[in-house]
């Protein structure tokens, strides 16, 4: 069984923030990190090869110190990893994303299966999934939560609703998003950061994948951000004053009309 | 590519301060642009001389963005039930609508619909188009997609509308790919630009800690995922008229690869925190699972519902669909109270809407206070017992 797992090198949510006087994000100390949904997706994908066989090859575009998350990936069970990168993919939307890893899973040939994360935690938009899968035409489950059963053809997956989950059934080849509950990522072995240490990290670039230079990039993104603003501040900051008694008294003054 | 021009570039800096990514630095006089730009633009605006350009151009625009026109509203029909956040939709369509002076139509998709269609033009669609069929009872990616798509390339709207559910999300982007054209999501706010129409699409990204705008200038249609919670709905006018269009599209098209073996409703259907008046939520500051005990009981004395942050869930306290924020729900109650929230600014984005705000919390700095109508400063577990007991009395008077 062949998977390929698309991860993404982001900057550490919880430590971006934009410089409210300025309006530029504020650099020190953000970390750059795994995707975190994608590390459920590396887990689930090594999971998979070890109950079926068959080898993991993880892909990200990005810059090029997006290799660091593609040992990491290494260190935790994936087999090969491919570092797609070129100065013309920068300022690509989703549209531009789906149409570059469509190009360069392509070049890599067939495979079975297809595993992200639910979304990137910078973005948080969910969308490359679903359009990478459509472009490859391909049948996809979103938010996957379980895997009931995996064979050498196909597989049956609950997938998360707003009102509970689906359990649906797929041939391969297939894409599928995870969510967290899917499973508890691995810490990686010893042996394992050795062999990631030690790998080599496949390269493709614009000319590789055979992309054309209108689809790729900011030029080939059908959106674009025109700004970027703090979010508003609602009101301003109201402490309730006295004792507590007194501020419980006239807090419970405030909360009547809703009894 | 951004492109410095020697002959113009004064070696300012201007640009590299307004740098969001860092990657501009100034070296013998001149900017020199590095691997980390992402060609945001931000610095183009910034240069006082002219210097930076941004050379953009490639994308094949579609020749003629004017044979698009209307608005559309897709209309998400579930288990005999269509969700609230189409209603939601409808109304800012509403208003896109009538500053374009064009139609809005709502785009129904499901089975058994009965009389949804007549409720969607109460509150303010012009037209409904109507795909009532057995294939669209169970939610399948790509029989949605291709049913929708084929709508979409039939009355050609030039704005799109879905709702960011579980399902919206799924498909929609299956449809903006297939219709080559960018789709925006999570949209708190939607404005349109200027004659052209250009729909002015703002998010959140980097959970929350910035905002940023987004348009789709050269591509049709215009496509954004809406949050539930975040535009309000028009109240239904059963005076409004509107033309029901009933749509049996190609068989082919309700064609499936995934199969659909069970529908599972669970917990998360009961929960439903975005359906309450009252929300009595419960942080990291409880410090234990037992806390929501606590929490339950004075929801209980307010007929409340128990709501939390993503820290309280992912410390296994309370289940997910209780999660308001960011990666939970966006809820817009009349009285929200957090006890023992921090105020992480994801949290924020899924409550600030709130008419009312009461914030516990013994750290005084702690960030909630800054969006709090009233704040107490204090341990919860004295605090709150004292104040059940009080509204208690009151309510007795």
């Amino acid at each position: 069984m062949k998977i390929i797992v698309c991860i993404k090198q982001v900057p550490d949510a919880k430590d971006v923030r934009l410089d409210p006087i300025t309006n530029t994000l504020a650099r020190e100390g953000v970390q750059s990190i795994m995707n975190p949904y994608d590390q459920y997706a590396v887990e689930e994908a090594v999971r998979l090869k070890e109950k079926c066989g068959g080898e993991v090859i993880v892909i990200s575009m990005g810059p090029p110190q997006a290799e660091e998350i593609l040992r990491q990936a290494i260190s935790c069970g994936a087999d090969n990893a491919i570092l797609i990168s070129d100065r013309s993919f920068a300022g690509a939307d989703t549209w531009a994303t789906a149409y570059t890893l469509e190009h360069a899973i392509k070049k890599i040939g067939n495979f079975d299966l297809i595993v992200c994360g639910k979304q990137a935690i910078d973005g948080d938009t969910a969308q490359v999934g679903p359009g990478l899968a459509t472009r490859l035409d391909i049948p996809y489950i979103t938010c996957v939560q379980k895997i009931r059963e995996a064979t050498e053809s196909g597989l049956i997956a609950e997938r998360m609703m707003d009102d509970g989950f689906d359990v649906v059934a797929v041939d391969y080849p297939a894409l599928l998003s995870v969510v967290k509950d899917i499973n508890e990522p691995r810490v990686p072995s010893i042996k394992g950061k050795m062999k990631a240490k030690k790998a080599e990290i496949v390269k493709f670039n614009a000319q590789t994948i055979e992309a054309d230079p209108a689809c790729i990039g900011l030029p080939g993104s059908p959106t674009k951000v025109v700004n970027v603003f703090p979010p508003s501040a609602r009101g301003g900051r109201s402490v309730l004053t006295g004792t507590l008694d007194e501020q419980i008294d006239q807090l419970v003054e405030k909360l009547l009309p809703y009894l | 590519m951004l492109k410095v021009s020697k002959e113009l570039c004064i070696g300012c800096g201007i640009c590299a301060d307004n740098c969001p990514f860092a990657a501009i630095t100034i070296e013998d006089g001149l900017a020199v642009v590095g691997e980390s730009c992402n060609l945001c633009g931000a610095c183009v605006e910034s240069c006082d001389v002219g210097a930076l350009t941004l050379d953009v151009g490639g994308r094949k625009a579609q020749e003629d963005l004017s044979a698009w026109s209307g608005i559309s509203v897709f209309c998400e029909y579930r288990g005999g039930e269509l969700a609230p956040v189409s209603l939601e939709l409808l109304g800012i369509g509403r208003k896109l609508a009538d500053i374009r002076g064009v139609k809005l139509s709502a785009i129904l998709l499901g089975f058994e619909t009965k009389e949804t269609a007549t409720l969607l033009i109460g509150h303010g669609a012009d037209a409904v188009v109507l795909v009532d069929h057995e294939a669209l009872r169970d939610f399948r990616d790509d029989c949605y997609s291709a049913v929708f798509t084929y709508l979409v390339q039939q009355y050609r709207p030039e704005i799109v509308l879905a709702g960011a559910t579980a399902i919206g999300r799924s498909f929609i982007p299956a449809v903006a790919t297939a219709l080559n054209t960018g789709l925006t999501a999570d949209c708190t706010k939607l404005e349109i630009r200027d004659l052209n129409g250009v729909l002015l699409q703002t998010r959140p990204a980097f959970g929350g800690n910035i905002m940023a705008t987004i348009v789709c200038e050269s591509s049709r249609p215009q496509m954004a995922t809406v949050r539930s919670k975040v535009m309000k709905a028009l109240d239904f006018n059963a005076d409004r008229k509107g033309e029901v269009i009933i749509v049996q599209p190609p068989a082919d098209l309700m064609k499936s690869r995934v199969k659909i073996l069970e529908s599972v409703v669970g917990e998360a259907s009961k929960v439903n925190i975005q359906d309450a008046d009252i929300l009595v939520s419960g942080g990291r500051g409880l410090e234990t699972a037992k806390g929501f005990e606590l929490i339950k009981k004075l929801a209980d004395t307010l007929g409340a519902k128990v709501s939390a942050s993503r820290a309280a869930v992912d410390a296994g306290w309370i289940p997910y669909p209780h999660q308001v924020g960011q990666t939970g729900k966006t809820v817009a109650p009349k009285l929200y109270i957090a006890c023992g929230i921090s105020g992480a600014v994801q949290h924020v984005a899924g409550m600030q809407s709130a008419e009312t705000i009461v914030a516990i919390n013994r750290d005084e700095h702690a960030t909630i206070f800054n969006v709090a109508d009233y704040g107490l400063v204090g341990d919860l577990y004295e605090i709150i017992p004292k104040l059940i007991t009080k509204l208690e009395e009151r309510r007795s008077l």
